[in-house]
């Protein structure tokens, strides 16, 4: 493999990203200012900073849903180098597809698709086989403590803590070589933070580069491996001084 | 963002299915479409949406020759292969692919159906029309595409007007997937339904479009079916194309200003 030997796996390099607001008369809501870093194999690096500083928006550029104004955000996809910035739509449908994973906070799924089928898509999205898909899906779902019950349900009516561990199952049961996390762990209790604490760590065995924001400061110290400051980032900041 | 799973998409490398370029349709001095152009990729869906009145529909006629042009063309890779201008087809042609590896899925059903014949025949008139004869086959194959489409096999002879509106509408999944066809055009496809009968169609239409590798061309004035069902996205105003791009990305981080008043009229439910 040619980039075998290559260990950043999403380098952002000078981005920037402003809110133009057309309703509200043309505002700017600049969000974030000339972003530079790099995740490597096998690291969880946290965005750090108080609330609006542009994290979550950080991350969202990183995965493609959010416009990049300015610079670029590399990442390693399939032995070369993709700029998300510059990137096509089908391009990076298939870095998500392959390379990109993301866990938000927030479930968005068909109406009429049980939990148990939410994960297992996730994991057969990338070639698993059906029968291995089941059994780890099963598997992830039991160490989230899922009830079982609840498998065979859509997770629409499930509480924010149970929509949250569908997340976190679906986000890690695929195989990406990149993970950024949005707050995967904001409702969940002390037993499931700590699974998760497992799962981030046997992510980073395997030599995924993991991007998070994470609030709780001793979740925080438990996985990050780096912690970055966003407000150095920050156009606001910039704005203010 | 976090969109239901999709099929693998081809390569870049990859021909578009269909090219849509410098589509221009007036009606007197009113313009229906101006200048516009796209590309649709095998396995694709694409969405096109706007208010009433914004074009949309003219366009979804114009790219399914339904309606000539102005100006532009419309390329399609034919199943042999070879990239033909669709305006340029003689009538027969038009009409053997509107037969065979296109399928138009009406808002009424009543349009995309005829409402005199039993679902069987609805389903085996569109493989009759390619030739298939033998009447135990056809039978057979309009149970399966019924069960496919979740309608019980056995209302293969009741008409279609005993069916529910959302029964309807699958029927005529059915009709024009029967052909196996390589892309369907859906005008509002799950407009007029309940909302928990709209659920079950997206969910299906999702299911089959990944499952069957089709592309699709979906007009929708909702954005949530947009949401669901597709991976890019053309907004439309006053016939022209104002933005497109990835659906999560155009409904997220709209740029143009009507975009964004669209998406900030959405009701949170």
């Amino acid at each position: 493999m040619p980039g075998d030997f290559e260990k950043a796996m999403v380098r952002v390099e000078n981005a920037s990203k402003t809110f133009v607001m057309h309703l509200q008369g043309g505002t700017r809501l600049p969000a974030v200012a000339h972003a530079r870093f790099t995740a490597v194999r096998g690291e969880c690096l946290v965005l750090a900073g108080p609330s609006g500083i542009g994290k979550s928006s950080l991350l969202k550029m990183i995965y493609g849903n959010y416009r990049c104004d300015s610079g670029a955000i590399h990442v390693h996809h399939q032995g070369r180098y993709i700029d998300v910035a510059q990137a096509s739509a089908r391009m990076i449908l298939r870095l998500r597809l392959e390379t990109v994973g993301y866990v938000s906070q927030f479930l968005r799924v068909m109406p009429r698709v049980s939990a148990f089928d939410v994960v297992c898509a996730s994991a057969k999205a990338q070639g698993m086989n059906d029968a291995l898909a089941r059994t780890e899906t099963a598997e992830l779902l039991d160490r989230l403590h899922l009830p079982k019950r609840l498998w065979n349900l859509p997770p629409a009516t499930f509480s924010g803590g149970e929509q949250q561990r569908i997340n976190i199952a679906r986000g890690f049961i695929s195989d990406h070589p990149v993970l950024l996390l949005d707050e995967p762990t904001a409702s969940l209790d002390a037993a499931n933070c700590a699974v998760v604490v497992e799962l981030i760590a046997e992510k980073k065995r395997a030599g995924v580069a993991m991007i998070g924001v994470f609030h709780d400061h001793e979740m925080r110290e438990k996985i990050a491996d780096r912690v970055i400051d966003v407000s150095q980032f920050s156009a606001r900041e910039e704005n203010c001084g | 963002m976090n969109a239901p799973n999709r099929p693998e998409l081809s390569q870049d490398t990859e021909l578009p299915l269909m090219q849509v370029r410098g589509l221009t349709r007036y009606f007197g001095a009113r313009p229906g479409c101006i200048d516009v152009s796209f590309d649709v990729f095998a396995g694709e869906v694409l969405a096109i949406v706007g208010e009433s009145g914004s074009g949309k529909s003219t366009l979804l006629s114009l790219i399914s020759a339904q309606l000539k042009p102005d100006q532009g063309a419309v390329h399609y890779q034919m199943r042999d292969g070879v990239n033909r201008n669709v305006l340029e087809l003689n009538e027969a042609e038009q009409r053997l692919l509107m037969r065979t590896d296109w399928g138009f899925v009406h808002q009424d059903p009543a349009m995309g159906l005829r409402m005199g014949i039993s679902a069987g025949a609805n389903i085996g008139e569109r493989l009759m029309a390619i030739g298939a004869r033998h009447y135990g086959d056809i039978r057979s194959a309009a149970q399966s595409w019924l069960t496919c489409v979740e309608i019980e096999p056995d209302r293969i002879d009741d008409l279609p007007k005993a069916f529910s509106g959302g029964m309807r509408q699958r029927l005529q999944f059915a009709r024009n997937l029967v052909t196996q066809p390589r892309l369907i055009f859906m005008d509002e496809p799950t407009g007029g339904l309940d909302v928990s009968v709209q659920a079950r169609l997206l969910d299906l239409l999702r299911e089959l479009a990944a499952n069957l590798g089709l592309a699709v061309i979906i007009v929708t004035h909702d954005l949530g079916v947009a949401r669901i069902l597709s991976h890019r996205i053309l907004v439309m105003r006053r016939g022209r194309v104002i933005e497109q791009g990835l659906t999560d990305q155009v409904l997220d981080d709209p740029q143009e200003p009507y975009t964004q008043l669209l998406v900030s009229s959405i009701l949170q439910a």
